[in-house]
C-alpha cells in the first residue's frame, strides 16, 4: 500500500501552499497530529496542517473521516472526551498548548469555538454575547462590546430591540449567528467552526458564509464542512481527510493541503479527485 | 454592511486572558466544596443510621431476643416485647399493600393505556362536537389533571390523613363492620368489632398514602415498554387486555414490583396516621376491626413521655424498624436500578 | 418474484381472496367473551381510578367544610386554648412551622444542591458517586420517626432539651433526598451542547456551573426544594421529640429563642385531634386546611417551575 507515501504527499502540499500566500502570512497554529487515540480505538493518524493568520482554512472529507476530531484537537476539546490520548504538537503562536504545564482552560480562551448545533444559552441575546466577556473579566464597556460583535457578526440590525429576550428565541441561523457573535465578542485568537452550517437551511447558510468571509479580514478562522461547495467557496486553504479501513480500524489521515483553488481545481491524489467529483461521500 | 470598516476602528485589542489567579482559587474551592459536600452526604447518612444502632445496642444487650418475642410492654414491671408491634406493622402493611397495589396498577394502567382520550371522545361524540381542533390536547390535559390529582394525594401531610381518618373514615365504615361482624363474626378477619380505631380504618388511609408512589412508578414502567412489543400483540389480533395482561404488564412487571416494594417500605415506615387510627392496643389479632399497634405509632406514642429506661427499649424498637424497612428499601431500590439497566439495555 | 408472478392474476381473476372470511365477524359484540372481559376490565379499571381519586375530594371538601367554618383572623393571632377554653388558635404553630422548614430549608439546600452538581459531573463508575446516590435513595424511604429517634438521640439528649433546632435537623434529614435528587436531574437535564459551549469559550468548571449549569437547571432545582418543603412542612412524626410543642409563641420579647420546645401545625393537629374538646378538634381542622393550603401552594409553585425547565 502506498498510504505512507500519500500522507507524505500531504506535507509536501502544504510547502507550496506557504509560499504562494502573500509574504505577510504567518501561521498561528501548526499542528501536526501523529496519533489520536480514544481509548484503543486510532482516530486520527499523520495528519499536519497549519493555520495561516486571517484567511479561512477549511477540513473536508467524507463523514467519519475524523476532521472534527482534528479541529477540536486544536483547542483541546477533546480533553473532554474519556480515554482520549493525543501524540504530536499544536503549536499555538509557536507555544505547544499540550504541554503538562498548560491550562486546557486558558487555551480554549484565545482559541474560540462553533459548534454544529446552535447552541445558546438558556438566557438573553445580551447575557449570551457577554458571557465571554464576563468569563475573561473584562472591566471594560461590556454593552459596547456586545454590539460591536453583534455587528460583526451581522445579528445588530435584527435583534437591537429585543436584547433582553431568550437567546432560545430567535431561529436557527440567528441562533448560529448568536453563537458567532458570543464566540468573536472577546477577540479570539482563532476561530473554529464544527460544521456550522449543517443545521441550517440554505438561507441560513448563506448569510454565514458571507459573514465569515467578512470575518476573515480580522479573525483567523479554521473550518469543518461537509459541503464541498462551501468550503470551494469560503476557504483559502483546504484539507483533505480520508478514512484508512486497511488496519482493521477507521482512522482518519489527511490525505492532501492546499491552496482551495489547487485542491478542488488539480487535486494530485487519487482519493481527493474521487471525492471532489463525488464518487463517494 | 458599509458599516464594517467602522467597526474595525474600535477596540482591536483582544479580551482574552488566562484564567485569573482570583478564577482558579474559586474554582478549586468550588471543586472541593462539591467534592466535601458529597462526602458530607454519604457520612451524614450513615452517621444517622450508626447513631440509631448504636443507640439500640444497650437495650440490646439487655433484653436480647427475648424483647422481639415478648408481647407485654409494661414499664412498671420493666417488661418488654414488641411481638405485637411487629406483627401490628406487617400485617398493616401488607394489607395497604393489597389494596394500594390493586387501585394503584389500575389508576396506572388508567393512565397509560389512553383510556382517558376514549372517554373524552366518546362523551364528545354523544354530543356530536367531535372533530374539532381545540380537542387535540384534551386527552393529554386531561391525563395530566389526573395524574396531578393522584399526586397530590402523596402530598397531603399524613397527620391530616389521620384527622380525616378519626373523623370520617371510622364513623362511615363502622356500621359496615359492625354489620358484618355481627352477620360474619365466625370468619377471622370480622372475629372482632370496630369500637373506634382499629386495623382497617388504619390500612384503608395507607393504603391511600401509598397509592401515589406505586401509581406514578407503575406507569412510568407501563409507559417505557416499547410500542413496537404493543403494535406486535395488537397485529396478531390480541384485545387491549390480552395485549396487557400478555404483553405489557410482564414486560413492566419488574417497574411495577419495585414500585410496589418502595410502597411497602413507605407503609412500613408509616407513623401518624397509624398512631391516630390503629387504636395503639398491644394485641394480635387477625381481626380487621380489632384495635392494634405499630412499630412507628409505638415510638410516637410513648417516645413523648418516656422514662430513660424506656426511651433505650424504645430505641431498640427503632432499631428493629430501621432494619425492617432498610432491608424492603434496599431490595427496592436494587431492583429498580436492575430494572432502569436491563431497560438501558433494551435500546 | 417469479412465484409472485405468477399468483397475482390467478387471485385476481378468480376468486376473492377474502372470500374465506365471514365479514360479520369483525363487528364489535359483547357477545363476544373476549370482547365482553375487555370491555369489563376496562370499566372496572375506569371505577377503581375513579375511587381511588374518591379521598382526596373527601379530605378536601372536610378541610372547607369543618376547617373553612373555624378559619379567621384570631386564628392566625392567638395561641392555643387550654383544655375548656373558647376561642383561641395556632399563631404560634404557624410560626414555628415555618421557623423550622426556614432552618431545615438553609441546612439542606447547600449540601443538596452541592452534591448534586458533584454528582452530574462525576464519572458514572466513580465509588463516591455511587454511594452518594444509593444513600439518598435510602434515605428516600427512611421512616420519619427515625430521623425523630435521630435527631433526639444526637440533639436532645446532648443539649438537653426539645427545641426548635432538633425538629429542624430531623426535618432536614427527610428533605435532603428529594432535594438531592431532583437537583441532579435538572443539572443532567442542562444540554451538553450548553455545557460544551461554556467550556468552548474557556470557563472553568466553576464558571460552568455558576454561569450555565446552575441557572439553566435552576426552576428544576426550585422544584424540587419546593416539593421538599412542602413534604417538610407536613412531617409530624420527627417532631414529636424534637420539637415537642409550646403553648407560647417561639420569641418572647422580640428574641427569638430556638433552644425551647416549638409549636407546630402538624404536632398541633395531632394532639387537639385526640382531645375531647369541639373546640380544639375544630381548631386541628381548621390547622390541617392552613397546612394543608401552604403545601398545595409550595407543591403547585413547584410544579409551576418544573414546567418552566429549558430541554
Amino acid at each position: 500500500m502506498s498510504l505512507a507515501g500519500e500522507s507524505n504527499g500531504a506535507g509536501v502540499g502544504a510547502a507550496p501552499a506557504r509560499e504562494k500566500t502573500s509574504p505577510e502570512s504567518e501561521v498561528v497554529i501548526d499542528c501536526h497530529i501523529r496519533e489520536l487515540y480514544y481509548g484503543t480505538f486510532k482516530a486520527v493518524r499523520d495528519t499536519t496542517i497549519p493555520i495561516v493568520k486571517k484567511s479561512i482554512t477549511a477540513f473536508i472529507g467524507p463523514s467519519g473521516c475524523g476532521k472534527s476530531t482534528v479541529l477540536r484537537c486544536l483547542n483541546r476539546m477533546n480533553d473532554l472526551v474519556r480515554g482520549f490520548r493525543f501524540e504530536g504538537h499544536v503549536k499555538y503562536g509557536g507555544q505547544d498548548i499540550y504541554l503538562p504545564s498548560v491550562d486546557p482552560v486558558a487555551v480554549r480562551r484565545y482559541i474560540g469555538m462553533v459548534f454544529q448545533q446552535p447552541n445558546p444559552f438558556a438566557t438573553s441575546i445580551f447575557n449570551n454575547v457577554a458571557f465571554g466577556l464576563r468569563l475573561n473579566g473584562y472591566k471594560g464597556d461590556v454593552g459596547e462590546r456586545v454590539e460591536q460583535a453583534l455587528k460583526q457578526a451581522g445579528l445588530w440590525e435584527e435583534v437591537k430591540d429585543k436584547l433582553h429576550k431568550s437567546g432560545l428565541s430567535l431561529s436557527g441561523g440567528q441562533q448560529q449567528r448568536l453563537c458567532i457573535a458570543r464566540a468573536i465578542a472577546t477577540q479570539p485568537g482563532v476561530l473554529l467552526m464544527d460544521e456550522p452550517c449543517s443545521a441550517l437551511d440554505p438561507v441560513a447558510t448563506r448569510k454565514i458564509e458571507e459573514l465569515m468571509l467578512e470575518l476573515k479580514k480580522r479573525y483567523t478562522i479554521a473550518i469543518v464542512t461537509h459541503n464541498l461547495h462551501q468550503a470551494q467557496r469560503v476557504a483559502d486553504r483546504t484539507g483533505f481527510l480520508y478514512v484508512d479501513t486497511t488496519q482493521g480500524g477507521r482512522t482518519g489521515y489527511l490525505v492532501e493541503f492546499g491552496e482551495s483553488a489547487q485542491i478542488f481545481g488539480d487535486p494530485q491524489e487519487k482519493h481527493t479527485k474521487e471525492y471532489i467529483r463525488g464518487e463517494f461521500s | 454592511m458599509s458599516t464594517t470598516a467602522d467597526i474595525l476602528e474600535t477596540a482591536e485589542t483582544t479580551v482574552c486572558q488566562p484564567p485569573s489567579r482570583w478564577q482558579v482559587i474559586a474554582d478549586r474551592t468550588f471543586r472541593t466544596a462539591c467534592h466535601t459536600f458529597a462526602w458530607v452526604t454519604v457520612i451524614g447518612i450513615v452517621f444517622i443510621v450508626a447513631r440509631i444502632i448504636l443507640a439500640g445496642v444497650p437495650a440490646m444487650r439487655e433484653y436480647g431476643p427475648g424483647f422481639l418475642t415478648g408481647t407485654t410492654w409494661d414499664p412498671n414491671k420493666d417488661a418488654y416485647g414488641i411481638l405485637p408491634e411487629i406483627w401490628g406493622t406487617l400485617y398493616s402493611s401488607i394489607l395497604s399493600l393489597i389494596i394500594g397495589t390493586a387501585f394503584g396498577v389500575a389508576a396506572a394502567i388508567f393512565l397509560s393505556e389512553g383510556y382517558l382520550g376514549e372517554f373524552v371522545f366518546g362523551a364528545l361524540r354523544v354530543f356530536n362536537l367531535h372533530f374539532h381542533p381545540f380537542w387535540t390536547h384534551l386527552p393529554q390535559r386531561l391525563e395530566d389533571l389526573l395524574r396531578n390529582l393522584i399526586e397530590l394525594l402523596a402530598a397531603i401531610p399524613s397527620v391530616v390523613y389521620g384527622l380525616w381518618g378519626i373523623f370520617v373514615v371510622v364513623p362511615a365504615i363502622r356500621p359496615v363492620c359492625n354489620w358484618l361482624h355481627l352477620k360474619m363474626g365466625w370468619f377471622a378477619l370480622f372475629s372482632t368489632d370496630l369500637s373506634g380505631p382499629g386495623m382497617l380504618p388504619a390500612v384503608l388511609v395507607l393504603s391511600i398514602m401509598i397509592l401515589p408512589t406505586i401509581t406514578a412508578i407503575s406507569r412510568d414502567a407501563l409507559t417505557s415498554v416499547p410500542p413496537k412489543l404493543r403494535m406486535a400483540a395488537y397485529g396478531l389480533g390480541a384485545t387491549r387486555w390480552e395485549t396487557i395482561f400478555a404483553v405489557i404488564l410482564p414486560t413492566a412487571s419488574r417497574g411495577v414490583f419495585g414500585g410496589v416494594v418502595l410502597a411497602f417500605g413507605r407503609a412500613l415506615g408509616e407513623t401518624m396516621a397509624l398512631a391516630m387510627l390503629v387504636g395503639n392496643s398491644n394485641r394480635i389479632s387477625v381481626s380487621l376491626f380489632s384495635p392494634a399497634n405499630t412499630l412507628a405509632a409505638l415510638l410516637a406514642n410513648t417516645f413523648p413521655e418516656a422514662r430513660p429506661n424506656e426511651v433505650a427499649v424504645l430505641m431498640y424498637a427503632a432499631l428493629v424498624l430501621l432494619a425492617i424497612t432498610l432491608i424492603v428499601n434496599i431490595l427496592g431500590a436494587v431492583i429498580l436500578q436492575q430494572t432502569s439497566k436491563s431497560q438501558q439495555g433494551a435500546h | 418474484m417469479s412465484t409472485l408472478d405468477q399468483q397475482l392474476p390467478n387471485s385476481a381473476d378468480d376468486m376473492n381472496p377474502f372470500a374465506e372470511v365471514d365479514f360479520f365477524d369483525l363487528e364489535k359484540s359483547l357477545r363476544r367473551p373476549r370482547t365482553l372481559m375487555s370491555v369489563l376490565l376496562s370499566g372496572l379499571v375506569t371505577v377503581m381510578t375513579l375511587l381511588a381519586l374518591g379521598p382526596l375530594f373527601s379530605v378536601v371538601w372536610m378541610l372547607f367544610w369543618r376547617g373553612g367554618r373555624k378559619l379567621s383572623i384570631a386564628v392566625f393571632t392567638q395561641l392555643p386554648p387550654s383544655a375548656l377554653e373558647a376561642g383561641g388558635g395556632f399563631g404560634n404553630a404557624i410560626a414555628g412551622t415555618l421557623i423550622m422548614i426556614v432552618i431545615a430549608t438553609l441546612i439542606t439546600v447547600p449540601v443538596g444542591v452541592l452534591s448534586a452538581v458533584f454528582l452530574a459531573k462525576a464519572k458514572p463508575e466513580d465509588k463516591l458517586a455511587q454511594a452518594v446516590r444509593f444513600a439518598a435513595k435510602v434515605l428516600t424511604g427512611f421512616p420519619s420517626i427515625l430521623a425523630g429517634v435521630f435527631a433526639y438521640g444526637a440533639i436532645v439528649l446532648l443539649t438537653g432539651g426539645f427545641s426548635a433546632i432538633a425538629g429542624s435537623v430531623a426535618v432536614s434529614i427527610l428533605m435532603l433526598p428529594t432535594i438531592l435528587l431532583t437537583a441532579e436531574d435538572a443539572i443532567r437535564m442542562v444540554p451538553v451542547k450548553m455545557v460544551e459551549a461554556a467550556i468552548g469559550m474557556g470557563a472553568t468548571e466553576t464558571q460552568t456551573a455558576w454561569m450555565v449549569l446552575l441557572p439553566t437547571a435552576l426552576p428544576g432545582i426550585l422544584t424540587g426544594v419546593m416539593l421538599a418543603i412542602a413534604r417538610g412542612a407536613g412531617e409530624t412524626a420527627p417532631l414529636l421529640f424534637t420539637s415537642l410543642f409550646s403553648n407560647y409563641w417561639p420569641a418572647t420579647n422580640g428574641h427569638l429563642n430556638l433552644m425551647q420546645p416549638t409549636a407546630s401545625l402538624a404536632v398541633l393537629i395531632y394532639n387537639f385531634a385526640g382531645m375531647p374538646f369541639e373546640n380544639q378538634v375544630e381548631l386541628a381542622w381548621a390547622a390541617a386546611l392552613v397546612l394543608v393550603l401552604l403545601v398545595l401552594i409550595t407543591n403547585l409553585a413547584g410544579q409551576a417551575l418544573s414546567s418552566r425547565q429549558v430541554r
